[in-house]
């Protein structure tokens, strides 16, 4: 038996496979949509928001005898809005650089259900640790899926990943381009973010026939 | 029995503490970190300045690397000898001007008694002259702006452009090393010596740019109301600036 007990240890694993945020409770698909066009903005989200969740969560969950039900909502926004703002700011007095790169995820983080839905359904019924690792584990399952999608995209769409090309260069035609493979520009618009996280559903679905619905 | 926190009086008095502990918080983290978040700003428009002329420390092929902040002003005062600011069709010397935030002189324009000032540098690398004046726009989400380097010839030298929320991947890879690089080199007046801007153009069918003298580069898949704000901010200031440029270059 290692650090965690079988129970936390499901609040981790859990979102990352029968429980995905995106994939099954369909949750954060706004930003999945938004900024999956390339791996590095993808990786980068999946990092502020596994901060952002991990610290949410405790504090919401530390509140959570004191929030007054009827504005919890506000409460939790407020949460929010304090964190990212506060992060924002003191990297943009000591981490200038950084701070500029992550300037648009902030409202992104902001107005991500995910954040607000485990805020609700988890932390304001449980203990710190376990709300916690409800957040990583969320977040995490959040990140998995935002790689996944980002690869394929950036892939796909532009024959880069990292900003590396690794399909050759299209503009003096090696590698691939050279047998007339081209970039399909479809993959950098949104749409194909959604049809890319179908797949995966599609793909999740057939494996775990129990997911599926009963109609 | 109901919950304590359910009582109306106890909801208003956690709403008042609420506001006001993270009101607090979030004025105090402002005010003791203002004088870091300015300089930092003043730091980053010297290395922005420098960038549009190519002074930076790129290596690789996809670096965007400015002079680091330690250097900057040391290098923005040996390669920047002359900044004056426009008003009202004069220009004044002003050892300062590069401080003048463009958005907030476009918005006292709203004011018809108001006077904007429009900064513009002269930089000296390589016994050449550079123009460089600031440019400021819309692109799809929210502003967008940057630096233009125009050089003796009247052609672009280079340009330096970043954005507040454009989208991850698509617009906001108008500040990515491909796209900026494509402008140097790029005419600003048409084969008949109108001024014609620089159109971020789809369809145009040169992704590496061999073609200078078309006043137009190739456009963003996916991002066309970003390209079509940098061409639009371009054409604008471009336009104010040039009679200026000329005749500082006679």
């Amino acid at each position: 038996m290692g650090l965690l007990s079988k129970k936390d240890r499901a609040l981790i694993l859990d979102p990352l496979t029968d429980n995905n945020p995106i994939t099954i409770q369909v949750l954060g698909i706004c930003s999945a949509l938004a900024i999956t066009a390339q791996l590095k903005a993808s990786i980068v989200m999946a990092l502020s928001v596994i901060f952002v969740m991990g610290v949410g969560n405790i504090v919401i969950s530390l509140l959570r005898n004191m929030i007054p039900s009827k504005i919890r909502i506000i409460v939790q926004l407020v949460v929010v809005a304090t964190l990212v703002i506060v992060v924002d700011q003191v990297l943009k007095a000591y981490a200038y650089e950084l701070s500029k790169q992550l300037s648009v995820f902030i409202g992104l983080i902001i107005t991500n259900c995910i954040i607000m839905g485990r805020f609700e359904a988890f932390a304001l019924g449980n203990g710190v640790w376990r709300s916690f690792l409800d957040g990583i584990g969320n977040a995490l399952g959040y990140g998995v899926i935002l790689i996944i999608v980002g690869f394929f995209r950036e892939l796909l769409g532009s024959g880069t990943l990292l900003g590396i090309q690794v399909l050759g260069d299209p503009i003096t035609k090696t590698g691939l381009y050279s047998i007339g493979y081209e970039n399909n520009g479809f993959m950098l618009l949104s749409p194909m973010a959604l049809i890319v996280v179908g797949i995966i559903i599609w793909i999740q679905r057939t494996r775990s026939p129990h997911l599926v619905e009963e109609n | 029995m109901a919950k304590k926190t359910d009582n109306n009086l106890y909801t208003l008095f956690f709403a008042i503490v609420m506001v006001v502990v993270v009101g607090s918080l979030l004025a105090f983290l402002a005010s003791t970190l203002k004088p870091r978040i300015v300089e930092n700003q003043r730091f980053e428009k010297q290395q922005n300045i420098l960038y549009a002329m190519g002074i930076h420390n790129n290596e690789g092929d996809n670096d965007v690397q400015f002079i680091s902040t330690e250097k900057v002003g040391e290098v923005f005062e040996s390669y920047i000898s002359n900044q004056y600011y426009i008003q009202d069709g004069e220009m004044i010397e002003d050892d300062e001007a590069y401080l003048i935030d463009l958005a907030r002189e476009e918005a006292l324009t709203r004011n018809p008694d108001y006077k904007k000032r429009l900064p513009l540098f002269i930089g000296e690398k390589d016994g050449e002259t550079y123009y460089i004046v600031p440019v400021l726009g819309k692109g799809l989400w929210d502003a967008i702006w940057g630096f233009v380097a125009i050089g003796e010839d009247l052609v672009v030298k280079g340009v330096y452009f970043d954005h507040k929320a454009e989208t991850p991947g698509l617009g906001a890879n108008i500040k990515e090393r491909f796209f900026m690089d494509k402008f140097s080199g790029e005419h600003i007046f048409d084969e008949e010596g109108e001024f014609a801007g620089i159109t971020v153009a789809k369809g145009n069918n040169d992704p590496a740019n061999n073609r200078k003298q078309d006043n137009k580069v190739d456009a963003i898949a996916g991002s066309t109301i970003t390209g079509d704000g940098v061409t639009a901010m371009l054409r604008n200031y471009l336009r104010t600036y040039l009679p200026y440029i000329q005749s500082l270059n006679q």
